[in-house]
């Protein structure tokens, strides 16, 4: 008989105060509890963090790497966005 | 370091050091067998680390010891050059590893009185024991949560699972009552304030016990015979192994270094 | 370590049809512009397919790694060595995690790769088939062993496959403190007693040449080599990295004061290597084809240990059901106003 596969989790990881968290890799576990403290096992062996989430990875919806263009190219053009397209005299000082 | 065993004069804070020490270390020798023979990957890392927290903790009190014993001894000689007999930890940490289920169960019978006993320990008039059980009673909540949370799975998740759980805290359980004994050198050392009385802990440790058993069906046995003599060291036979194995190199090989 | 959502997406280009040898061209030209791949991006199935068992090839080393080290956690002479070797037994569980996790978003279960190897249809490493017979082969594999994987591994930091250098990059990382642990293991016993000293030679007579081999049959006889360069999975030959392994582990040996167990030996002034004798590479043929001295002891272990675990987990999921059934149900009774 087949086993049962014990679910996939992502681990994310804030490594210190005021950044945000960040994903350091995967982790197998049947429930919420038991991929928190396998998270804190695992990925926290060398004091990398001070806050964990743990998320199922089949809840995690990611866009298509085809779409690549249609979502992400658009915004290239916007360069009025930035700061620097806008000319502001030297003699005004930083703004 | 000379080839004979160690010769102690143990002074009632040397024993009641060693005692703390030597539960620390042979409960940290047993856990650090599974490696890499856990039911999953994840747990392999989890039981490193609480193995790893308890030879941390052991060292901490064996150094403590060679301080207060004086004449040049370092943790290693307290670790490697005491017989069976010298050795002052309770019956239940030494027991072997057994099924995942007798090590868990181990885990969350020594952890709910461990853990509030160094928490007590934290307010010890001796300010070195106080630092070590500030440090270790952090370790200790997290071993408790993690030996509950399996004791919970393994109590409510299959049949199996269940009977197992049940024949492990049977089978561990007359081992539970030795963690409360205190003989006179050890109440002397209560009474002055430099170590917390188990006995005192011991409605918190049914308390937690009992939440844990609830949550895993599971049901604490009753009182019964209880198993006793670590502390005086009369051990059971498992221990001879266990430093068979742990000191071997050091006695094979007399003053040498590492 | 990614999310799999899409990557069961179907196929819809036939294979070798026009549009699919446009979509290689493309995907070759994202490899020669030093681009990551990404588990969710369009890659050849032999792109898949070859990281897939590179990937599974290296967690299973890592995990069957664990069992001859593991000899002598409990057999460690101090208390300091004992922590560290257990930290270091640990770390290889850990790089064995990353690793699965790495060849999961390839398509590949973690259950399926287990069964792989527990069947005998995977290969691991050749060096973790032999034996560790004292305390010095826990210096000799730190030293030498980890000296030879690290070799492996800091080009694949640089991997085309992202997930695969990621992992490889937090490996790294934990690894740098195994070779000084072994190195420094080594070191006291080359300093101690006469008979620690003999020990320590003793283990660098036996894992010297399988250490060499480690690193694969020689690039003449090397069935993977091209097309894994070509893909930015491998960035230097078996060769290249031998010498380079040779060439820094020598002088680390002399310092030692021990003799390596090659009569061949020599430095090369004019090239600035160290040239070495012959390898044998029927021994590494017969390890590999499970004849090494422990290869039926290593997966023996590693299967009781699965098989002893089936309950465990089991019981775990079962668990994990009970509580959602409970979950749901406490949901759906109506709340008393």
């Amino acid at each position: 008989m087949p086993e049962q596969k014990i679910p996939l989790w992502e681990v994310f990881i804030r490594s210190r105060n005021g950044l945000a968290h960040k994903h350091v890799g995967s982790l197998h576990a049947a429930d919420a509890a038991m991929a928190l403290q396998a998270a804190r096992d695992v990925y926290t062996r060398r004091g990398e963090g001070l806050s964990l989430w743990v998320v199922p990875s089949a809840a995690i919806v990611a866009s298509d790497p085809a779409d690549k263009d249609v979502m992400f190219e658009p915004t290239a053009s916007k360069i009025y966005r930035h700061p620097t397209f806008y000319e502001v005299p030297d003699e005004v000082g930083h703004m | 370091m000379p080839t004979t065993s160690l010769s102690l004069t143990e002074t009632p804070l040397l024993a009641g050091i060693l005692r703390r020490a030597d539960d620390a270390l042979i409960l940290g020798h047993r856990l650090s067998e599974w490696c890499g023979h856990a039911p999953m990957l994840e747990e392999d890392i989890a039981l490193a680390n609480i193995a790893l927290d308890c030879v941390g903790q052991a060292r901490s009190f064996y150094t403590y010891a060679a301080e207060v014993a004086g004449e040049g001894l370092t943790e290693d000689d307290f670790a490697y050059r005491r017989e069976a007999g010298q050795y002052r930890n309770c019956l239940l940490v030494e027991q072997p590893n057994g099924d995942f289920a007798g090590t868990i169960v181990r885990q969350v019978l020594f952890s709910a009185f461990i853990d509030p006993y160094y928490r007590a320990l934290v307010s010890s008039r001796d300010a070195t024991l106080a630092a070590i059980a500030a440090k270790a009673e952090k370790e200790t909540a997290y071993h408790l949560r993690h030996s509950g949370e399996w004791l919970i799975r393994l109590g409510d998740g299959t049949d199996e699972s269940h009977q197992r759980a049940r024949a492990a805290l049977d089978e561990l359980w007359p081992y539970t009552g030795e963690l409360f004994e205190v003989d006179a050198a050890e109440a002397a050392l209560i009474e002055a304030g430099t170590l917390p009385d188990p006995r005192a802990l011991r409605v918190e440790f049914d308390a937690t016990l009992d939440h844990i058993l609830t949550e895993a069906t599971l049901t604490r046995p009753a009182g019964g015979w209880m198993q006793s003599g670590g502390r005086a060291g009369r051990h059971s036979e498992h221990l001879g192994f266990i430093l068979a194995d742990l000191q071997y190199l050091q006695r094979a090989h007399p003053g040498a270094t590492w | 370590m990614y999310t799999q959502a899409l990557n069961a997406r179907e196929n819809a280009v036939p294979v070798g049809s026009p549009e699919d040898a446009d979509r290689a061209a493309r995907f070759q030209a994202r490899i020669d512009a030093e681009e990551r791949i990404e588990p969710n991006d369009w890659m050849p199935e032999a792109y898949r397919r070859t990281l897939t068992r590179q990937i599974s090839q290296h967690a299973h080393s890592e995990i069957v790694g664990m069992l001859p080290e593991g000899n002598w956690i409990t057999r460690a002479p101090t208390l300091k060595r004992k922590a560290a070797l257990l930290a270091k037994v640990q770390d290889e569980a850990g790089h064995g995690l990353y690793l699965y996790s790495a060849a999961e978003t390839l398509g590949t279960s973690r259950e399926e790769l287990f069964d792989q190897l527990l069947a005998g249809r995977a290969k691991y490493s050749s060096i973790f088939n032999y034996p560790t017979l004292t305390w010095a082969d826990i210096g000799a594999i730190g030293w030498l062993v980890d000296g030879a994987a690290i070799m492996n591994q800091i080009p694949l930091c640089r991997c085309s496959y992202g997930p695969y250098a990621r992992a490889m990059i937090r490996v790294c990382k934990e690894e740098s403190f195994h070779q000084r642990q072994g190195y420094e293991i080594m070191l006291t016993l080359c300093r101690g007693t006469p008979e620690q000293k003999a020990m320590a030679q003793d283990a660098l007579n036996r894992w010297w040449w399988p250490c060499l081999m480690m690193f694969g049959p020689p690039d003449a006889e090397s069935q993977h080599s091209d097309q894994s360069a070509k893909w930015k999975i491998k960035r230097f030959s078996n060769d290249e990295l031998r010498q380079k392994f040779v060439d820094a582990t020598v002088p680390q040996g002399q310092y030692l004061g021990l003799t390596f167990p090659d009569p061949d030996l020599a430095y090369d002034e004019a090239a600035g290597h160290w040239r070495y004798g012959r390898i044998d590479w029927e021994e590494f043929k017969q390890v590999l084809a499970g004849n090494g001295p422990c290869n039926r002891q290593r997966m023996k272990q590693r299967r009781d240990a699965h098989a002893a675990g089936a309950w465990v987990r089991e019981a775990a999921m079962a668990h994990a059901e009970k509580r959602a059934r409970r979950a749901a149900q406490a949901d759906a009774v109506p709340q008393a106003a």
